[in-house]
């Protein structure tokens, strides 16, 4: 029983920490990792909350959840790729996002 | 749909198409833009005078077009839509005439030309308009195709005039919209052909409504109508050149917003409803202020084309005055004023256009003797001035009379003194200019003009022609085909026989 | 299923994802490339004409992908709010397309090379795949049915958006493309969450589905609270848009175009969506008078920044903040009114932004690429030099003031009349007083242009086509303004 409010409750954490550390945090690795916290924990919540606690539990979330960490993987290399430009016109900028 | 239908949308047209044209057009086809130009300001004199046979006939022309669901431009042609159409069609000609002539070496003349027929085209389309909505997109439209003409030269001055002209003008346009808005958001769609019709259904229910709406319309239009207190925008547009300044600023814009006003009190509320809610003695009160005070400003410039501003401000108000006092007569007098003081006003910004541009004078106080550098310029002021004055036979005469007389039919004679302290202020700043510029001997050097005639032919004709206009228009006034006539059998539909 | 009719909608997405691919495999290749972007507006052109005159003939419709039903496959939804969006969104990217090619490709001469040297900026092989991405993305934002395409979709256009951003290779660039990317993987990531909590609620992501088992109760809200506050910050809604302003004025102007015309646009479409269509039940109506707070604010904050910033594309940035803002003042009317003339009239008034905006956004590249820069300071006079690029601006901009005949008029009307019949009086004089807010930086840049000064040094001619496009965007406002009537009169 514990796990049906476990592993949600854990997604929220995931999220309010990556969101926290997005925001406040200047360094712009950081700001990626905060970001994929947060996916984490969004994709935890969803499967979370379709899991009743037996084997034979909802797949939809579980489809919902793999294609949102396909985005996830998407979108940190985008931003990495943008880092990585940025890293080489101005080193010091990566450290300190404006 | 009968052909006659169209004639509204064509007149329209004559001069949009071509303007759209003439934006195109390189700065050195002159001759091509010359033709468009003339061509286009015949073409529609022409189907006016078509439009007047249709409806003289008993034809009733109406075009429709859905802008979107539930709200569509309409134009038709009644008798008060007419007499604009005329007047501006008209003066459009003979302002064409003198700009041409006027701009002659200027730079954009193809933006200027571009932008001056847009701007015939919107006061056809408030003329020609059959609703309220209507009123407000050629309203609006005119406001904003006016602008690039008042900034034209490009100067720094000029373009913060132009920002002042925007200021007053857009938020006049705001007020004019949300009033519009309102009154269809209760009433439906607001046709002139009703008289009123409309606001009498609503008048036992919504009085306080209402009264707040007829604030709101009149409100937007005082702006273009030089009302006081926001009448602030018509001096300082005063930089724009010559042609722009008589045409737009003592013609067109000026008179959207009195024909506004005039649309507003007799085809919107309607003389019974506008007198029960009270509102005509408000429009009435600001009037008179405006007449009085644009008369006293007028004073005191220097400037001529300021001084011949603020006696726009304060000759306008007499149209206003008359709508506000609410008798055949008195609405006879307002409506002729209309064409009237066009013909006058238009007379005199040819003459300081032709003063300023062929001898450099914009003063008063550099007029002396200019009469006789350029007497047939300073005659036609004269015979303009002397009309503005009240002087019979001339135009301006007739209209004060009629004025005057429907001030003494409702009991209001202090209506009576209004316009003579006004008559007395207007001899006060326009017969010492005669004085100057007659009597008193040339203080330098004129220009010798290069032909025989005291400046170029098309900038003197269009003076001249206008001012003969005022004097017939004066002198014939008892004919059936004069504006006086046309302006009572207007009063009559109103008021009834 | 019609085969080829609703196979059509299809294209809509499909054609560009595949020219995306094939750009990118054919490396930017010039003459290729050129063609798949032509075959591509084609298929688009094709497509957005079938949807049209489906919807006007038999009114709205779903399809199928790959012929799979809900819910395991995908179907997708055209109804007459998102066929007008899909019908406005073609002629933008047309001329957004035609625009970026010019610039791409505009011959620079070797007397210029000493000063404008060799300029960061895209290049046609990285450009075209992720233009085309971005195309493919806001057409299935308009297009999806489900909530989870929706998020998808609002992905794709976003990333495809950052990238391109990013394309214009200088620093500020760069930095204004991460600060967008931050903002959206945290909006988008808020929707994901509200789509969790609606799923656990209703079993389904279907729109259909949940349009008729809407409930009103605690977990309904907070799901819409999330899914509503990640759009809002895609749509850029004061407070939520200090991203915005920098992202668009960064960025290669065609890019800024679509940003600001559709992908900015498609978040509030799917606001009116979400919260006045399918959840409506659900929505407490306090939350459209807070949201419309924010809008009136945000339309005075972006005309005051419009009105100080010093480079003209910051300056349509910061308008398109203020126009967001006020397409969020609307809200409230349209939920009080409730009527078909006033859901008309947001369209209208959004539509109107996405035409008149990417307008403004094409003509200021002109001028950006004709002075070498886009400072308003030291471009003086360009009415004279650029008479198309300024009447485009112009137009555009008087589209956005509520000029009559222009479609941004047609919308305020609609608007202020509908409004005034249920009271909402505040909303109807923010939309109709929000003229003259609009007009004073419109004014700012016309004034500019028209003053009368030399020529600065260092101007270059501008390609006609670019100016053109432009202009015919803008012309397009007043198109609309006078002639859709015939198209909206028989939707529903």
């Amino acid at each position: 029983m514990t796990s049906l409010v476990l592993y949600p409750l854990a997604g929220v954490v995931a999220l309010a920490l990556g969101l926290a550390g997005l925001v406040t945090r200047p360094h712009l690795l950081t700001k990626v990792l905060a970001f994929n916290l947060m996916a984490t924990g969004a994709s935890l919540l969803l499967v979370g909350l379709g899991h009743d606690g037996t084997a034979s539990s909802d797949p939809v979330p579980q489809a919902m959840v793999l294609t949102g960490i396909v985005v996830s993987v998407s979108a940190t290399a985008v931003a990495l790729a943008i880092i990585a430009r940025l890293s080489r016109l101005d080193p010091d900028g990566v450290e300190r996002s404006d | 749909m009968s052909w006659a239908d169209l004639l509204p949308p064509f007149i329209l047209g004559s001069s949009l198409l071509p303007g759209l044209v003439i934006f195109f057009l390189p700065e050195s086809r002159r001759t091509l833009r010359t033709a468009l130009n003339l061509a286009s300001a015949c073409l529609k004199l022409v189907a006016v005078a078509v439009l007047m046979a249709v409806v003289a006939t008993g034809g009733q022309p109406r075009w429709e077009w859905s802008l979107a669901p539930g709200f569509d431009l309409a134009l038709q042609a009644d008798a008060l839509s007419l007499l604009f159409v005329t007047l501006s069609a008209g003066l459009w000609l003979v302002t064409t005439v003198y700009a041409i002539a006027y701009l002659e070496g200027a730079p954009q003349r193809s933006r200027f030309f571009g932008f001056f027929s847009l701007c015939v085209s919107a006061t056809v389309g408030i003329a020609l308009s059959a609703d309220l909505l209507t009123f407000l997109v050629f309203y609006e439209i005119l406001t904003i195709t006016t602008y690039p003409l008042v900034v034209h030269r490009g100067t720094r001055r000029s373009l913060a005039a132009g920002g002042t002209y925007l200021v007053y003008t857009l938020s006049g346009g705001v007020l004019l919209f949300v009033g519009t808005a309102w009154l269809t958001a209760l009433a439906g769609p607001v046709d002139f052909a009703s008289g009123g019709a409309t606001v009498d259904t609503l008048i036992h229910e919504h009085p306080g409504a209402l009264r707040a709406i007829f604030a709101l319309l009149v409100a937007g239009l005082a702006v273009k109508a030089a009302i006081v207190p926001v009448h602030g925008w018509l001096p300082v547009a005063m930089i724009a050149p010559a042609p722009v300044s008589a045409l737009l600023h003592a013609v067109a814009v000026v008179k959207a917003g009195a024909f506004g006003i005039l649309r507003v009190v007799y085809d919107v509320y309607g003389v019974q409803a506008a007198t029960d809610l009270g509102v005509l003695t408000w429009l009435a009160g600001f009037a008179t202020i405006t007449i009085l005070f644009g008369s006293l400003r007028a004073l005191v410039q220097d400037d001529l084309k300021r001084r011949l501003a603020y006696s726009t401000v304060s000759q306008l108000s007499y149209i206003t005055l008359g709508a506000a006092l609410a008798t055949p007569l008195a609405l006879t007098g307002a409506v002729v004023h209309l064409v009237h003081q066009g013909l006058m006003k238009i007379t005199l910004f040819f003459c300081a256009g032709n003063l300023s541009e062929t001898l450099g004078v914009r003063r008063v106080s550099e007029m002396a003797g200019v009469g006789r550098r350029m007497p047939w310029t300073m005659r036609a002021f004269a015979v303009a001035a002397l009309g503005m004055i009240g002087t019979p036979p001339i135009a301006g005469f007739v209209s004060k009379w009629y004025l005057g007389a429907g001030a003494l039919s409702s009991g209001d004679g202090w209506a009576l003194a209004v316009l003579v302290a006004s008559g007395l202020l207007n001899a006060a700043y326009f017969l010492p200019i005669l004085k100057t510029a007659w009597f008193e001997p040339a203080r330098k050097a004129w220009p010798v003009s290069s032909g025989r005639l005291e400046t170029s032919w098309m900038l003197l004709l269009p003076p001249l022609v206008t001012a003969a206009l005022s004097l017939l228009v004066g002198v014939c006034a008892g004919v059936d085909a004069s504006p006086l006539a046309w302006a009572g059998r207007i009063a009559r539909e109103v008021f009834g026989p | 299923m019609d085969g080829p009719v609703t196979a059509s909608v299809g294209w809509l997405v499909a054609a560009p994802l595949a020219g995306s691919v094939a750009t990118f495999l054919l490396r930017g290749r010039r003459g290729a490339s050129e063609a798949v972007l032509l075959l591509t507006a084609l298929a688009a052109a094709l497509a957005t004409n079938g949807l049209v005159a489906r919807i006007m003939g038999s009114g709205p419709y779903t399809v199928e992908i790959g012929s799979w039903g809900a819910p395991a496959g995908i179907e997708w939804a055209v109804d007459d709010l998102s066929a007008a969006f899909l019908a406005v969104a073609l002629p933008v990217w047309i001329a957004a397309t035609i625009v970026a090619h010019g610039l791409l490709h505009s011959p620079r001469s070797p007397r210029d090379a000493r000063v404008f040297r060799k300029e960061p900026g895209p290049t046609a092989r990285t450009f075209w795949p992720l233009w085309l991405l971005l195309w493919g993305g806001v057409n299935a934002l308009f297009l999806s049915a489900d909530l989870f395409n929706l998020y998808v979709a609002l992905e794709l256009a976003g990333l495809a958006g950052v990238a391109l951003v990013a394309t214009a290779g200088v620093l500020p660039a760069l930095q204004a493309a991460l600060r967008y990317f931050f903002a959206n993987v945290a909006g988008s990531i808020s929707f994901l969450t509200g789509v969790a909590l609606v799923y656990h609620r209703y079993q389904t992501l279907d729109l259909q589905l949940l349009r008729s088992a809407a409930e009103s109760d605690a977990s309904t809200t907070v799901a819409l609270a999330l899914l509503g506050a990640g759009l809002l910050l895609k749509a850029a809604l004061f407070p939520m848009h200090a991203w915005l302003p920098r992202a668009h004025a960064a960025a290669p102007a065609p890019v800024s175009a679509i940003l600001s015309a559709l992908v900015v646009k498609a978040p509030v479409y799917l606001v009116l969506r979400l919260w006045l269509d399918v959840f409506h039940v659900a929505l407490p109506p306090s939350v459209l008078t807070f949201v419309g707070a924010l809008g009136a604010i945000g339309i005075v904050w972006g005309s005051a920044r419009a009105l100080r910033v010093e480079r003209l594309k910051s300056l349509i940035a910061y308008s398109t903040v203020a126009q967001v803002g006020l397409l969020f003042t609307a809200f409230p009317i349209v939920h009080a009114a409730g009527s078909r003339d006033a859901r008309w009239g947001l369209v209208f008034l959004a539509v109107g932004h996405a035409v008149a905006k990417a307008s403004m956004f094409l003509a200021a590249g002109g001028l950006a690429r004709a002075h070498g820069h886009d400072r308003l300071d030291q471009m003086t006079g360009f009415g004279a030099r650029e008479p198309l690029c300024t009447y485009a601006f112009g137009l555009g901009g008087m589209s956005l003031l509520g000029v009559p005949g222009t479609i941004g008029f047609s919308g305020k009307w609609l608007l202020a009349t509908s409004g005034l019949e249920v009271w909402a009086v505040p909303w109807v004089v923010a939309v109709s007083a929000s003229a003259l807010l609009t007009a004073a930086y419109v004014w700012r840049v016309l004034a500019i242009a028209i003053r009368s000064a030399p020529e600065p040094a260092g101007t270059r001619p501008l390609a006609r086509r670019i100016a053109w496009s432009a202009f015919a965007l803008a012309v397009l406002t007043v198109a609309l303004g006078l002639g859709s009537g015939p198209f909206v009169e028989p939707l529903p």
